[in-house]
């Protein structure tokens, strides 16, 4: 059950604050389980280094945000969590990755395997050009499991949609307004019931209203499943993660944290001249 | 025009002005590239009109224009027999004017076609648009662009030098024939009527004979020949389809046969299926390849090993002929020439349509 | 922070015991190769076309001695030793220069005004709606057309000019719609750069828009020629067929190389079928010159830009 974490900083930006205190209460308090360990991480686009010696743990049940300046590897990195970036030819993988101890880029793991143990939203909303009940039950189908309405239901409200579509579940999901599209999205991703969700600016392309669902929704989900949401966002970090990572250009992870000391407290001086807006 | 006062260069570019000359040029240049543009409309219209006027002649026995300068005229061949009747022989001593046989002839060729062309060159474009490595795709692209681009004749001439007299004849001679002589055999020992049923498959399957010309051939051929406009044109479409909707299965942990088949060829299924109609828009106007490869038999038959005749084919054959103007055999060219073009303006308007439809959906 | 092996409820042996896809893989496998064999149809069936017509090309040369000089010497014949190629041949290169005087101008002239006039309007629609059904017409269409409208409506009798008018109609919607991508790949900052100097719409197409599409214009037309030299069904029904004589001038009755083809290969005797096999050999490579010469133009004007 959620504790109250008593506040015992002082921070000049009120507003980030707040919304670390927010984040902070709703979530229950317990000894950090990593569920993915990145260990000396190199990522190669043909020639040039899209990632340099990264490590991180990413615990269980929490959100975990990267931010960064653009083209820093942070949505790389995403990719190689659940190793889409096996369909770009020139990408090349150096390193360790673990998901629960065993290394994603080991000869035995599957990818097909490995990507129904860890979803992905998109950063644009990609609805097939199907009905919203076939979205949703396309993941659970090719996972070769029987899709109920039940499981539409479920994951439709567990996206927190199902009020707003369960009159039109057979009309196309591309009719549905972009936020909607987004929300069908995530459905599609937790309806085979995945361990980890990850998440690539899902709300860059949606309105303030539409996103602000979005980042409620995750502040649920992360009940059920580990979050890492990629953001250029750095309020809405700052407002929904648990642990933040900061990459900064030439795909160095220069900080790596809880939320709150990354914001108030940042080791890097690079990393608080972005915070506070500097470059980036 | 510096040093001009400033009267003067309000002036220059009035309408009246310097520049006048060169835009009545614009003007006329216009005009122009606008009557070259119209002469593509007056070819279709031309086209129309004299298949009309001449078809006319074939029913009525005068042509509309001859009728409206006050030829006389009464109709010779109903359009109820034309269009029921079961035997064609325009030029018989006892004409029959029934177009059904070499409409039959048309349509098997292209129904036929269709599945040969159809699954083979949807999996082929499914093939370079989903599983080809760049480098199978830069070969096995040019070699199917050779194979589209080799005349209509060639296919005809590979008709009736081998596919007919060899493919088809040694299938008939080494196993069909065989294997209908040993099913006579098991069929002479069971009794009843499955005994009774295979000795007939047995002895149709012996009496198979591989003549010069047989619908086979021309399926086959005509098959071939289409398959590289499903497959390109179907390759396209699929490649259309923007990669999110492939990320986005994938990371639901779909394999590749998951997505070509539930994802890929759905989303582009309006643009797959334009490539069907003009594959099969194609094979009904085919004409060299089909003459060579099913010959000029009129009939309705469902033996693939038979010659049969299509519209093209009989056209071909009555060019081939002395037929000159006013006999029946040229007046006949056209009013098979306009059913031939009537299908074909059909078939060209439901592609336009699924071709519109896949643009709208992806723009 | 770090996972303790002994807590971790999966170690990464069993972390995806739960998943079997070895029928998946499987089924993807099985279906690769149903793919790569339906692609391989189409290529085997392309080798067994050139080897046949090449066996049949050889065996023409040995066994029929059919004698390469006389063939491109000699006129067509009824006599299977006789016959020659020259006068298909030299009907089908003049007819090819007719089309292109036909239909080049026509198509290009059309391109540009749909492409560079045109405005937004229906008759502008009715033109490209109806291009694209003219690109479906059979061929054999445009021979009945010319046979009607050229070939007895004017009455000039199956010549030359005959089979350039179905085969120039035929050519020119592809043409056209090269020509329209050839123009559509020209920038609109160089239009752009043009009208800033002054130039009026024309001048801007004639000196700047047009000489940069050339190579592409060139590059289609060229294909849209190699086309037109197989096309046999169109002037078959002008009339071009029993004649065996070297054409004269473009008023003069003809039979060109596809034509002839269909000639020899609808005849009984295994002579003429391989006098076929060789004005096979010979209209296959003019196509690959043809299309070797698009193709270079294409290369050259690419690595230019």
């Amino acid at each position: 059950m959620p504790t109250q974490e008593t506040e015992t900083q002082q921070a000049d930006d009120q507003l980030i604050t707040t919304d670390i205190q927010h984040a902070e209460s709703t979530r229950r308090e317990q000894p950090d389980q990593t569920v993915l360990e990145a260990r000396d991480l190199d990522v190669f686009y043909g020639e040039d280094q899209a990632l340099r010696s990264v490590d991180i743990e990413i615990p269980e049940h929490k959100v975990t945000a990267i931010i960064g300046p653009s083209g820093c590897g942070k949505s790389t990195f995403l990719r190689c969590i659940n190793r889409m970036n096996d369909m770009i030819d020139v990408c090349r993988v150096q390193g360790e990755l673990t998901f629960r101890s065993k290394n994603v880029y080991d000869e035995d793991v599957d990818p097909v395997a490995l990507r129904r143990k860890i979803g992905q939203v998109f950063q644009k909303p990609n609805p097939f050009p199907k009905s919203i009940r076939d979205n949703v039950t396309y993941g659970l189908e090719v996972q070769g499991k029987s899709a109920t309405d039940d499981d539409v239901e479920r994951a439709l409200r567990g996206a927190a949609l199902w009020d707003e579509v369960k009159d039109q579940l057979d009309s196309s999901g591309l009719d549905l307004s972009g936020g909607q599209q987004q929300r069908l999205c995530i459905a599609r991703a937790i309806a085979p019931d995945p361990e980890v969700i990850l998440m690539d600016e899902p709300t860059s392309g949606l309105d303030p209203v539409a996103a602000s669902k979005i980042e409620d929704l995750i502040d649920e989900l992360v009940e059920d499943y580990t979050v890492v949401i990629v953001t250029h966002n750095m309020q809405q970090a700052a407002r929904i993660s648990d642990k933040t990572a900061v990459f900064l250009t030439g795909g160095n992870l220069v900080e790596f944290d809880d939320t709150a000391s990354v914001f108030e407290d940042p080791e890097d001086d690079r990393v608080e001249d972005y915070i506070t807006g500097k470059f980036g | 025009m510096g040093t001009e006062t400033p009267t003067q260069t309000g002036a220059e570019i009035t309408g009246g002005g310097a520049a006048a000359g060169d835009n009545a040029a614009n003007r006329r240049a216009r005009r122009i590239l606008f009557g070259c543009a119209a002469i593509t409309v007056l070819t279709t219209l031309a086209i129309f009109f004299v298949l009309l006027d001449n078809a006319a002649s074939y029913f009525f026995g005068a042509k509309f224009t001859e009728m409206t300068r006050g030829a006389s005229f009464e109709q010779t061949v109903t359009f109820t027999e034309f269009f029921t009747g079961q035997r064609w022989a325009p030029d018989h001593a006892r004409p029959a004017h029934g177009i059904l046989p070499i409409v039959f002839g048309t349509l098997a060729i292209t129904v036929g076609a269709a599945f040969v062309a159809i699954p083979i060159g949807t999996a082929t474009a499914i093939y370079l648009s989903e599983y080809a490595s760049p480098g199978i795709r830069s070969k096995l692209k040019p070699m199917l662009e050779i194979l589209a681009g080799i005349p209509t004749i060639v296919y005809g001439y590979f008709a009736i030098a081998f596919i007919n007299p060899v493919l088809l004849s040694g299938l008939a001679a080494y196993v069909l024939n065989p294997l209908g002589n040993g099913l006579l055999q098991v069929g002479s020992a069971l009794p009843g009527t499955m005994g009774d049923s295979l000795t007939s498959i047995a002895t149709s399957m012996i009496g198979i004979n591989v003549g010069r010309y047989s619908l086979l051939s021309g399926i086959l051929v005509v098959g071939i020949m289409t398959i590289p406009m499903v497959s390109s044109i179907s390759e396209d479409a699929m490649s259309a389809v923007p990669d999110d909707l492939r990320n986005g299965a994938y990371a639901l942990g779909a394999t590749k046969f998951n997505v070509s088949t539930r994802i890929v060829l759905p989303a582009s299924i309006s643009g797959v299926f334009a490539s069907y109609i003009l594959a099969v828009s194609r094979a009904i106007g085919e004409t060299m390849a089909v003459t060579l490869a099913a010959g000029f038999n009129a009939n309705i038959t469902t033996n693939p090993f038979d010659e049969i005749m299509t519209m093209t084919a009989y056209m071909v054959s009555m060019a081939r002929g002395t037929s000159a103007v006013g006999t029946v055999e040229y007046q006949s060219l056209f009013a098979v020439g306009l059913v031939l073009f009537v299908m074909t303006l059909v078939m060209n308007l439901l592609n336009d349509a699924f071709k519109r439809r896949f643009q709208e959906e992806y723009q | 922070m770090s996972t303790e092996t002994e807590t971790g409820v999966e170690d990464g042996n069993t972390l995806f015991s739960d998943i079997d896809l070895s029928w998946e893989h499987r089924k993807n496998e099985l279906f690769r190769w149903l793919l790569i064999a339906a692609s391989l149809f189409g290529v085997v069936m392309l080798a067994l076309l050139l080897f046949d017509v090449v066996t049949d090309f050889y065996t023409g040369l040995t066994e029929f001695n059919i004698s390469l000089y006389e063939f491109f010497t000699q006129d067509g014949s009824q006599e299977e030793t006789r016959a020659g190629f020259k006068g298909a041949v030299i009907a089908s290169i003049m007819l090819m220069i007719m089309t292109a005087v036909l239909a080049f101008f026509v198509g290009v002239g059309s391109a540009i005004y749909l492409e560079e006039y045109a405005p937004d309007s229906r008759i502008t629609r009715l033109i490209e709606a109806n291009l694209a059904n003219l690109a479906g017409v059979p061929s054999i269409v445009y021979g009945l057309l010319a046979l009607a409208a050229v070939v007895n409506g004017i009455g000039i009798g199956p010549i030359l000019i005959a089979g350039a008018v179905a085969l120039g109609l035929l050519v020119m919607p592809i043409i056209i719609v090269s020509t329209q991508e050839a123009l559509r790949a020209v920038p609109d900052s160089v239009r752009n750069g043009s009208y800033a100097t002054g130039a009026t719409k024309w001048q801007t197409i004639r000196r700047v828009v047009l000489p940069a599409a050339i190579p592409g214009i060139m590059t289609g037309t060229i294909l849209a020629l190699a086309r037109a030299i197989g096309e046999t069904a169109p002037l078959i029904m002008v009339g071009a067929l029993f004649v065996n004589r070297t054409p004269s001038g473009p008023t003069d009755r003809f039979s060109a190389m596809p034509t002839q083809i269909y000639n020899w290969a609808a005849q009984p005797s295994e002579h003429f079928i391989h006098l076929a096999a060789v004005g096979i050999v010979v209209l296959l490579s003019f196509l690959f010159v043809m299309n070797g010469v698009a193709i270079y133009i294409r290369h050259r004007y690419e690595t230019e830009v």
